[in-house]
């Protein structure tokens, strides 16, 4: 700013010359940037080392929405709330030091998540670098193997270029978080402003591999000589854009189509060719039919180990087709035996066009079949208990029918994310919002708030345990300064819930440190202008639950669920997915 | 599936903080890195890594796609010792005294195609390049004759089946290739800066 200052007050200076260049700062180069790239809400929070750049947005306040969080983890967690419901690119200011060090748990979820994040963090003066100087940290090596590009800029003259490549990279290809780290010398110093130029090319970089007519043709004829052909989808539908490409294909085909907790709400849980969830806590049919079907095609998903259970056993009996724009994801965990690379929206149609047009009733029937007794044996007693505590899949039960299943619901990790995934109805794609890869606790609340700047016409419905909610409880201060409408409803058990599970299941109930007390979350919302609710009692619940949805605002509702209540089915860490247990 | 050598060669361009940002690759996977030497290559801004490890080919394999991920990587190769050209340098600093006495020694370094590099009263230092095992005979071997000091290069390798490299990187460059960024200039005059 003093830069700014001095070079106003001393106009003799190569007078004529210098007033036909745009001069600006790094700081108002950045801000430019952004402008010029679309983006109009920031998640940030302030320091030493980013306030040039707070400075320049005193004056961009009418084009740049700022949200001040209470912790830069809730910062970036709310950037990949936004991103995901929004489908555009989440932007972070973090100062330097212990700011940018509290990113890290975000940029680690957003990489293994593939979720566009572009972060700018303030660094110490160029000079200082590698001298230990007051907040200074190595963020470029801190952050290299949870970023897919990171860059430190020391210049002024370099930040259209480096934020262009950032969005572009950011964006492109398989997403991923990106981070510009900017010296404050850079962010103050003045040069000549050329304008913005958006990026599209880099010389040493391939977003998406070229896509292979002779594998998408053999593909093909494996699909059209399958008798148990089983559809595998995870977030690359999504972030293809590929949604109607992919039903499309699957509804030419007849094929039955199972999805990773990423993948959810790509295609309309009421479709009927939507078999259900894949993986550790999935549905049953999906799993123990991995090990039956003939060709399985997976489409925009990774084989997390999570969806896969033992490799060893895991689809041998299968033929492999795998569509993915990464090429490293091909062949990683399990073998393909026809590689499709590309971003599905563009291989899927290709695909499409070759396949007959089938119905795979026989085999669908199957699917029906063990549904029937996942049903019987599972879903009508946690959906519909008449009895005893309440579970949290009759809450999210109730909440589908009172959302009509059109909320965005936001969850944050354990027993409740997997029975919100498990039971939550959904009509529109990116509807679901979760920690998958990283599992990381605290991501649900912050990315609540995110999601609804990212669809602020739409429901969004935080799902959080009693754990995690007390990881990132200080955006409840967000939600109160900036008035995010999001409803957040704590599923209470008393326990670290999914911890205990195990403890139970796999070390003879020895509970050790799971047993987590909470305050009381209805004054201490209210002690941050929240309204809320608690509830012990099911006959309240419908009442409570529409309470909460009618308010015109966040709101916060505790609903005290069974103790020691599991999630099954699941397949014990180690097995065969076929064998997944049903209690 | 049976561990060997494999030698991989990847192009990158130039930048901060390359070598950790490939090194992390191998480390995240408890890799051992035996060998790695980095140069310009034969195109503009683009440096070219020679790193070996001993692994399967499936890992390597996978380490390379993973290596290509990279951003800044725009091609990364692996290759058997079979499908290379590959050579280490090695300095010797031997007493000159017992380089003149000893005539054995004088036979030792003609058959290993070794050759003076230095010559002082005290020491002379030899060089030759070879295949690692010939590098180690004649260390063994010069170690009899009091030798002073001993440092090896890494390995570099020419592919032997390659039109390779400059193909693609037409490919790479079909659209016009972006301005270059100046990369720290500040970290250039540490010296004015530092105090130690
Ligand atoms: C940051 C972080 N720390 C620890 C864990 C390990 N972990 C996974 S689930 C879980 C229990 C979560 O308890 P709670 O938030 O009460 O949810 P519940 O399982 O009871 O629904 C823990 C501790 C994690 N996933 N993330």
């Amino acid at each position: 700013m003093n830069t700014l200052e001095i070079t106003k007050d001393t106009p003799h200076n190569k007078l004529e010359e210098k007033a036909k260049k745009t001069q600006l700062s790094g700081s108002q180069a950045v801000l430019e940037a952004l402008i010029a790239e679309g983006v109009d809400t920031i998640f940030g929070y302030p320091g030493g080392a980013i306030m040039p750049i707070y400075d320049a947005l005193y004056d961009y306040n009418d084009r740049l929405k700022h949200i001040l969080v209470r912790h830069e983890q809730g910062g970036i967690h709310a950037a990949q709330g936004y991103a995901r419901t929004s489908g555009k690119t989440g932007v972070v200011f973090a100062t330097s030091g212990p700011g940018a060090t509290n990113l890290v748990t975000g940029l680690a979820d957003a990489m293994i998540d593939s979720n566009p994040i572009v972060c700018v963090t303030g660094q110490v003066f160029a000079h200082l670098l590698g001298t230990d100087a007051f907040q200074e940290t190595d963020v470029i090596n801190i952050t290299t193997p949870v970023t897919k590009w990171n860059y430190q800029v020391t210049d002024a003259s370099e930040i259209p270029a480096a934020l262009a490549k950032a969005f572009y990279i950011a964006s492109t290809g398989r997403p991923g978080p990106v981070l510009i780290d900017i010296t404050k010398n850079a962010q103050l110093q003045l040069f000549d402003y050329e304008g913005y130029t958006l990026c599209h090319h880099i010389r040493s970089y391939r977003p998406a591999p070229i896509i292979r007519k002779s594998y998408i043709e053999e593909a093909a004829k494996l699909i059209n000589q399958a008798k148990k052909p089983f559809v595998l989808f995870g977030q690359g539908v999504i972030l293809g854009k590929a949604e109607e490409e992919f039903k499309t294909f699957i509804e030419k085909t007849g094929i039955p189509a199972a999805w990773t907790i990423m993948g959810l709400s790509a295609l309309p849980t009421d479709h009927p060719l939507n078999v259900g969830m894949l993986g550790m806590h999935g549905n049953y049919a999906p799993n123990v039919l991995t090990n039956e079907c003939d060709v399985l095609i997976a489409i925009g998903m990774r084989f997390d180990d999570r969806v896969t259970g033992r490799l060893d056993k895991y689809a041998k009996q299968a033929k492999i087709i795998h569509l993915d724009i990464d090429p490293a994801e091909i062949d990683k965990n399990v073998k393909t035996t026809v590689p499709v690379w590309g971003n599905c929206k563009e291989t899927l149609p290709l695909l499409t066009e070759l396949v007959a047009e089938t119905q795979h009733e026989e085999w669908l029937q199957k699917f029906r079949m063990l549904e029937q007794e996942e049903i019987n044996t599972v879903i009508t007693t946690e959906l519909q208990p008449s009895e005893g505590e309440m579970t949290m899949g009759e809450v999210i039960n109730i909440l589908n029918e009172l959302t009509q299943d059109d909320a965005v619901i936001v969850t944050d990790v354990g027993q409740h994310q997997m029975v919100a995934c498990r039971y939550a109805r959904f009509k529109q794609s990116k509807s679901n919002v979760t920690s998958g890869g990283l599992g990381t606790m605290g991501f649900g609340l912050p990315a609540a708030i995110g999601a609804w700047y990212g669809a602020p016409e739409r429901t969004v419905v935080a799902i959080i345990g009693d754990g995690g909610i007390q990881m990132t409880i200080q955006e409840l201060g967000t939600i109160m300064q900036f008035g995010a409408k999001v409803k957040i409803l704590i599923l209470n058990n008393q326990f670290l819930g999914m911890v205990r599970q195990w403890q139970q299941l796999f070390h003879d109930k020895r509970y050790s440190f799971v047993n987590i007390t909470s305050p009381d979350y209805t004054t201490v919302a209210q002690g941050y202008h929240i309204p809320g609710n608690r509830i012990e009692d099911r006959s309240n619940l419908r009442e409570a639950l529409m309470e909460m949805l009618a308010h015109d605002g966040s709101y916060l509702l505790e609903v005290m669920v069974g103790r020691e209540n599991n999630v099954f089915p699941m397949v014990p860490q180690g097995s065969s997915v076929s064998e997944i247990r049903l209690k | 599936m049976e561990k060997q050598e494999y030698t991989i060669t990847l192009y990158a361009e130039n930048t901060i903080g390359m070598i950790s940002r490939i090194a992390i690759i191998f480390s995240r996977r408890k890799i051992n890195i035996e060998s790695l030497n980095t140069s310009p290559s034969e195109a503009h801004g683009i440096h070219r890594f020679t790193i070996v490890i001993t692994e399967s080919e499936e890992v390597v394999r996978k380490l390379c796609r993973q290596i290509e991920k990279q951003v800044e990587v725009l091609k990364a190769y692996y290759n058997t010792n079979d499908e290379v050209i590959w050579q280490e340098q090695a300095l010797y600093k031997v007493p000159t005294n017992i380089v003149a006495e000893k005539a054995p020694i004088e036979r030792l370094l003609r058959e290993y195609g070794a050759h003076a590099v230095v010559i002082r009263n005290d020491y002379t230092v030899f060089e030759t390049a070879g295949h690692r095992e010939e590098i180690d005979k004649l260390t063994e071997a010069l170690a009899e004759y009091n030798l002073i000091e001993f440092v090896r290069s890494a390995r570099i390798a020419i592919i032997k089946d390659s039109e390779g490299f400059h193909k693609k990187l037409k490919e790479f460059e079909q659209a016009e290739p972006i301005e270059e960024v100046v990369e720290n200039e500040y970290l250039d005059k540490q010296d004015k800066i530092f105090t130690m």
